[in-house]
Order: structure tokens, then C-alpha cells, then sequence
């Protein structure tokens, strides 16, 4: 038992090592911008510099964006494929999986191809254009996961004995969708948000290759450029990181709250 | 019957038109794209049916770069699914206080998600020239990392960093399934004589492979997908599939897109394979996990 104990352990603090010395490591590399003392100049240079809050208010707008869009489409047809078309599940659910079959950068490179100057559709043309096409391309990354969050949070409510409810109290469609069922899957379409806003954000790839100026091909150009101002970012985006994760805890928590209530 | 008929037909109509927003949305940004670039690994640039670019996958800088991701790919997943499992095991089965669990399941969701260009700064500051343990190993311990032949720009520097995001992937998956394992399962097995090499092999082996071998599979699939981490990490330097497709797209350095579709063809293939069989070991897993 006390072995048993002792390689616990053991297991845990050659992990720790690990996690924690390049954390370590990249907070004193980004405090060593003045000579010979330590500092937070790297992270005040990045602060002042006027592309990062652009690139990055740019890439959370995108991602609010995506996050409005998709849960408009995912809510309504998580509902009706439960309402009406159970059979269609099995599809459905595939589908939503195909992203993690198909890489981000395949599906982008397939965007391009479709939807460029010369192509039927020329979103590439414009700014909203390819504006939209970063959105589309975000919903496509993050539909694995907020489909399920959606579908597991209407797993806890009868769908159907709901909408009955609704109708025979004279209720229309919006009513029903917006009114019943969104209050009620609030806290998967929450998680959901939380990990499609982790992803959105960061992205390099699909921006990138969109030519958009967000936040993942900026960090991109600061780590070519400059010297203590990369791991700065680094520790900003961890410490990002750090609070979308509790979000994301916190809301799965109420969630399943809520479905013991129950 | 007659009367019945249409209002079959007007119901059946609003049920595709229920589902049809999200039908368009994922034809047009999901599965179109996808068909285009692999029936364009198919074709020749005049737009005949050709198995050329697929031979042409075998000529001597791509089908390294294949074989260099697969090797990085394969490497950071099993190092990351062996040092996972441990840990894991470690939370699950060793009786350690409960604080500590949470706490390094809330860390590894964190350290699973920060990937990409920022993982890659995080590990030039570590490992990189003038990173901190390349520094203290020089200055404290007289050891030069540097003229060992060690590169973080290398398979050996990509495996590591890729295991960051890895490990915690692993933890995160396999301890709900070590939490499965019933203690009954174990005291039936030490009442009966069983010696513990005998549990394990016996019970929890079998039980197990299905999710151990599916998560190796999905980090597998996860490592070779990466993009950024590899780009942000390596420039243009290290010739792996991702980074030849980058490049591809940028400005057709294969000089054929048709040999660009079968490149990102290759890919879908190879993460395509890997995560079905993951899905179907989950399935077959979840069985043990209610």
C-alpha cells in the first residue's frame, strides 16, 4: 500500500516537473528584457502595442460571432432531429464528427479552393466575404463540441412532452424554440461557447490562410520578430486559457446541477 | 386515404425543412470542400481520372515528410499515452488526497488546450538557445545541450513539445475510465487468490485496451493535424506534412494542385482512419463505463 502510495507520487511530481518548468522558464525568459535585472517591460510593450488590442478585440468579435451563429443553427436542430426525426440521429451525429476527421487546415485549403475569385461564389473577394468564411470555418472546428454540449443538455429534458405543453397553451415555433427549449439547454450552449471561444481565438491556421488580422497569426509574427515579447504572449494566452477552462467547469457543474435536480 | 396523403407529404416537408439550415450549412462548409480536394487528388490538371498524384505522394521529399509526421505523430502519442496512463492511474487508483486530483484534472484541461503558436514560445523559452534549462544545464551543470546534436527544431524537440498537450489529453480521457473499474472487481479477484499481475492481466487489461488503444489512436491523430505549434516552432525549417500543405496553399510550392489535393488527401486518410477506429473503440468501451 505505502509502495502503492510512493509511485503515486512519484508519477505526480515527475509530471509536475514537466508542466511546471516551462512555465517557469517562459516567465523568467519574458522578464529578462532589461539588462541585467528583471522586469515586466516585455509585457508592458505588449500591452502598448496598438495591433495586439486590434488583432485581438478582432479575434473575440469573430468568435462572439460564431458562437451567436451556432448556437442559432445547432439548438433548433439538436431539437428537431429529438422532435421529429429521430432517425435522422445517427447522421446527424456523424457529421458532427467529421471535423475531427477532416484537419482544420484540409478544410480551409478546401474553402479556398471553392469559394475564391473565381469561383461561383467569390467570398474570398470581399472582407466580409472572408470575414464569413472565418466564422463558417470556426462553426466547423467547434461543431463536435457544441453539438454534443447542446445534445447532452437536451437529454436531461422531454422534448417532446415540452412542446406539447407549449402548443396546447397556444404557443407559436419562435415562441417554443426561444422561450422553452434555449432556457432550458442554456448551460450546454454555454460550455459549448467556452470551448468554441477557446478555439476561435487562438486559431492560427484558418485566419492565417484567410489573410484576416486576428490574434493567432499575430502571435505568429511577434515570435518571428521579436525576442522577449513571445513568451509574454505565451503566459498571457495560458493565463487565457486558465479562466476559459474554470468557465467551462463552472457551467458544467451547474449543468449537472441541474440535471439531478431533476 | 386519398385525404390522408398530402398531409403526410406537407409534415414530411417540414421536417426537412427543419433540418435543412444545418443540412446546407454542413454541405456547403463541410463536406463539399472536403469532397472537392479529394476528388481533385483523383483528377489530372486537364481534368481526367488519374492515380498520379497518389504515386506521386511516394517521390522522395513528401513521402519524407510523411514519414517524418508519422514518426513525431506516433512518438509524442504513445510517450504521451504511456506517461498519461501512469498519471492518471496515479490520480485514480493511488490513493491520493482529493485535492490533488481536481487539481491536476483542471490543470491538464488547461494544458490540453494550450496548444498552437503559444505552446511553441512557451518551449523555445525552455529548450530553445537561450531558454532557462538550456542555460542552467550549461552554467550549473557544464553541459552543453546544444553540442550534443540536441535541436528543438527535430523529431526529438517536436515529440516533447507535442507531448504538452498530449499527456493531459490522455489524463483526461483514460481517468473516467480507471474511475469504471469497480473495486468489487478487484476484491473478487484478490478472494479468489489472484496475485496483482493476475488482476491486471485478467480484468483490467481486457476491460482497458479498448480506451487506452482508442486515446493512443486520437492523440495519434491530433499530433498529425497540428499546424501551428509546428509552424510557430519550426518556421518553414522542418519538412512535416502540415508545414508542406501551409506551403502549398501559400503559393503551390509543388507546382501541381492536384498533387496539393493529394497531399491534404493523404492526411484526411490518415487522421480519417485513425479516428474511426477510436470511435468504434469507444463505443465498445463504454460498455464497461455505465
Amino acid at each position: 500500500m505505502t509502495a502503492k502510495k510512493f509511485w503515486s507520487w512519484f508519477a505526480v511530481f515527475v509530471a509536475a516537473f514537466y508542466f511546471i518548468v516551462p512555465l517557469l522558464a517562459t516567465l523568467e525568459f519574458s522578464m529578462r528584457m532589461r539588462r541585467g535585472t528583471y522586469s515586466f517591460d516585455a509585457y508592458r510593450s505588449v500591452f502598448a502595442d496598438q495591433r495586439f488590442v486590434s488583432t485581438f478585440s478582432y479575434s473575440v468579435v469573430m468568435a462572439l460571432i460564431t458562437i451567436a451563429i451556432g448556437a442559432l443553427l445547432i439548438v433548433p436542430t439538436a431539437y428537431w432531429v429529438r422532435l421529429r426525426m429521430p432517425y435522422l440521429r445517427p447522421v446527424v451525429e456523424f457529421v458532427t464528427l467529421l471535423p475531427l476527421v477532416v484537419p482544420a487546415i484540409v478544410i480551409i485549403f478546401g474553402y479556398l479552393r471553392l469559394y475564391n475569385s473565381s469561383s461561383w461564389l467569390p467570398l474570398t473577394n470581399t472582407e466580409t466575404g472572408s470575414n464569413a468564411l472565418l466564422v463558417f470555418g470556426f462553426m466547423t472546428m467547434s461543431l463536435p463540441y457544441m453539438y454534443r454540449a447542446v445534445d447532452t443538455a437536451m437529454r436531461t429534458i422531454d422534448v417532446a412532452v415540452l412542446t406539447e405543453a407549449a402548443e396546447s397553451l397556444g404557443a407559436s415555433w419562435p415562441t417554443i424554440l426561444f422561450r422553452c427549449i434555449f432556457p432550458n439547454v442554456l448551460t450546454g450552449v454555454l460550455s459549448g461557447a467556452f470551448i468554441t471561444f477557446a478555439i476561435a481565438v487562438g486559431e492560427f491556421t484558418m485566419p492565417s490562410l484567410l489573410n484576416r488580422p486576428a490574434f493567432g497569426p499575430y502571435l505568429a509574427l511577434i515570435g518571428a520578430n521579436k525576442a522577449y515579447e513571445p513568451p509574454a504572449l505565451a503566459m498571457i494566452a495560458f493565463a487565457m486559457t486558465w479562466v476559459s477552462i474554470i468557465l467551462i467547469n463552472i457551467t458544467t457543474r451547474l449543468q449537472k446541477g441541474a440535471a439531478g435536480a431533476r | 386515404m386519398a385525404a390522408t396523403q398530402p398531409l403526410l407529404n406537407r409534415r414530411l416537408i417540414t421536417d426537412w425543412l427543419g433540418i435543412a439550415p444545418f443540412a446546407i450549412f454542413a454541405i456547403m462548409f463541410l463536406i463539399a470542400p472536403t469532397v472537392y480536394l479529394v476528388s481533385g487528388a483523383f483528377l489530372d490538371p486537364n481534368g481526367n481520372l488519374t492515380l498520379q498524384n497518389l504515386i506521386d505522394l511516394f517521390q522522395p521529399n513528401i513521402l519524407a515528410a510523411y514519414i517524418i509526421s508519422i514518426k513525431v505523430s506516433a512518438a509524442s502519442a504513445l510517450g504521451g499515452a504511456i506517461i498519461g496512463f501512469g498519471l492518471a492511474a496515479a490520480i485514480s487508483l493511488g490513493g491520493l488526497p482529493s485535492w490533488l486530483r481536481s487539481a491536476v484534472l483542471t490543470f491538464c484541461g488547461v494544458a490540453s488546450n494550450f496548444a498552437g503558436v503559444p505552446l511553441a514560445f512557451a518551449f523555445l523559452s525552455t529548450l530553445g538557445r537561450l531558454g532557462l534549462v538550456t542555460i542552467i544545464l550549461r552554467d550549473v551543470f557544464g553541459f552543453n545541450l546544444y553540442a550534443t546534436g540536441f535541436n528543438l527544431l527535430s523529431f526529438l524537440g517536436l515529440t516533447l513539445t507535442y507531448m504538452y498537450f498530449q499527456i493531459p489529453l490522455m489524463v483526461l480521457i483514460i481517468t473516467p475510465a480507471l474511475d469504471g473499474l469497480k473495486r468489487e472487481w478487484s476484491e473478487a479477484a484478490s478472494v479468489l487468490g489472484a496475485t496483482t499481475w493476475q488482476y491486471w492481466r485478467m480484468v483490467v487489461i481486457p476491460i482497458l485496451w479498448p480506451s487506452v488503444f482508442g486515446t493512443l489512436l486520437l492523440l495519434f491523430a491530433n499530433a498529425f493535424g497540428a499546424v501551428a505549434t509546428a509552424v510557430a516552432l519550426t518556421g518553414s525549417s522542418l519538412n512535416i506534412v502540415p508545414i508542406v500543405l501551409f506551403a502549398q496553399i501559400r503559393g503551390d510550392v509543388l507546382h501541381n494542385p492536384n498533387l496539393g489535393y493529394a497531399v491534404a488527401f493523404g492526411m484526411v486518410v490518415i487522421t480519417g482512419i485513425s479516428n474511426f477506429i477510436y470511435i468504434w473503440l469507444r463505443m465498445r468501451a463504454e460498455r464497461w463505463q455505465k
